[in-house]
């Protein structure tokens, strides 16, 4: 059985994809995936979207410490 | 009954590089002699090593002092003096390593900020490394790559980078028994990708010496132990102490994460350097690769990694932002080095590389 997959999300980071799923471009053509864990840009100045490139940091993003999932 | 050289045999083969005083003298001479002849040697090395260990005032830019922990660790690791493998734990060598770690860890703990200490929880842990890495003066070497440096500069850059990157990964690998649930799946879970997530051609040290043959470097590990200056040699060999000293597990889970924490930026600068001279997607596919796979580390590396460990083994956590901030320390000394050699027209090397011409060859 192939284990479920999921997505974390990391305080004033990225969203961290674990497990077997298609991530699909605007096009729905599947993006090309070379890592078993991959980070998904959430701050919106990432220049490799949709994958995190570290940019977050440089732009201060701030995620709702209040909310559901950080 | 088989005897122990037919099973192993001695061997001893020259190394590519020389030593840089008596101490590295005499241990390579002891490594090319076999065990039970080398008494007189490891006489030799134990006296020049006091007497080294006694005078030395900054042991990170100890040249003979450095490389001779380098070779020490090599024999642990492979690949750096090819020898008599039953030197790895030969007790007078052994007992060499530790009184060179004795003063070589003393020194970094008295010149390492420590930072100031989160709470135990691996969210703060988390918060306090990336604000730590934040201050991170380093980019200035990243930014002059991506916009000034030479391609001689540039195989430079490699050069340094070689005496880890042909090993990436490796020396925080030492950690993983040590560590017990969420942290050793972290630390797993990085290290698997940095080996390529089971592609031997996608293993970041294998990425990489593609990146130097396309440089028309070798790529075989040590080849340019020669031309790389002290500094170069003690941030590897920090790496190699924190991970092959169980007690200093904190210390390497530290630095994995302040490394992580300030790559993927970095990274996007030099193969922005690399594209400004025109090199394609072979030698560039070592920087691009660690924008995508470093920024997904580092959050592993703070919260899974360092945190979940602070969270578990709170005794550890002095040790886990001291080993982060002599990342940043020592990192930055080796960038610092480069980057002063560089803007007053000097190489960063201790002896220059030879056999380049560039006339704009590719």
């Amino acid at each position: 059985m192939v284990e479920r997959a999921s997505i974390e999300a990391y305080v004033d980071g990225p969203l961290l994809v674990r497990g077997d799923v298609d991530i699909l471009d605007k096009n729905g053509h599947p993006v090309e995936r070379t890592r078993a864990t991959v980070a998904l840009c959430r701050c919106g100045v990432s220049a490799i979207k949709p994958f995190c490139d570290g940019t977050h940091k440089a732009v201060h993003f701030k995620t709702d410490p209040d909310g559901p999932v950080s | 009954m088989y005897s122990p050289e037919l099973v192993r045999p001695v061997r001893f083969i020259a190394p590519p590089f020389t030593d840089r005083g008596q101490v590295s003298r005499h241990l390579l001479h002891a490594l090319a002699t076999p065990v039970a002849l080398a008494d007189d040697e490891l006489e030799s090395f134990q006296a020049a090593l006091a007497s080294a260990l006694a005078s030395t005032t900054d042991i990170v830019r100890d040249d003979d002092l450095q490389l001779t922990l380098f070779v020490l660790y090599g024999l642990a690791y492979g690949s750096v003096v090819d020898c008599d493998e039953r030197w790895e734990w030969n007790t007078a060598l052994i007992a060499g390593r530790a009184s060179i770690e004795s003063h070589f860890e003393e020194h970094l703990r008295a010149v390492v900020p420590q930072p100031e200490l989160p709470a135990s929880t691996a969210e703060a842990v988390a918060a306090a490394l990336f604000e730590l890495t934040s201050h991170e003066t380093g980019p200035s070497l990243a930014r002059f790559l991506a916009k000034k440096a030479t391609v001689e500069q540039l195989r430079e850059f490699l050069v340094q980078r070689s005496i880890y990157t042909l090993k990436e990964a490796d020396p925080h690998s030492w950690a993983i028994p040590r560590l017990t649930g969420r942290p050793k799946a972290a630390l797993v879970e990085i290290q698997a990708d940095e080996y390529g997530g089971g592609r031997p051609e996608r293993m970041h040290a294998a990425i990489f010496a593609r990146t130097m043959r396309g440089l028309g470097l070798d790529s075989r590990y040590a080849a340019y132990v020669d031309n790389v200056p002290a500094v170069t040699l003690a941030s590897m060999n920090m790496m190699s102490m924190f991970g092959l000293n169980r007690r200093l597990r904190g210390a390497i889970v530290g630095h994995l994460a302040a490394f992580e924490m300030t790559s993927s930026i970095p990274n996007r600068h030099y193969g922005n350097g690399f594209r400004r001279l025109d090199f394609g997607p072979d030698v560039t596919l070592y920087f691009d690769e660690h924008v995508e796979a470093d920024a997904v580390h580092e959050q592993i590396a703070g919260r899974d990694l360092a945190g979940a460990l602070a969270e578990d083994q709170p005794t550890l956590l002095a040790d886990i932002m001291f080993g982060a901030s002599a990342c940043l320390t020592v990192d930055g000394w080796a960038s610092e080095t480069i980057l002063e050699a560089w803007t007053s027209h000097r190489s960063s090397l201790r002896v220059p590389l030879q056999g380049f011409s560039e006339t704009g060859m590719r």
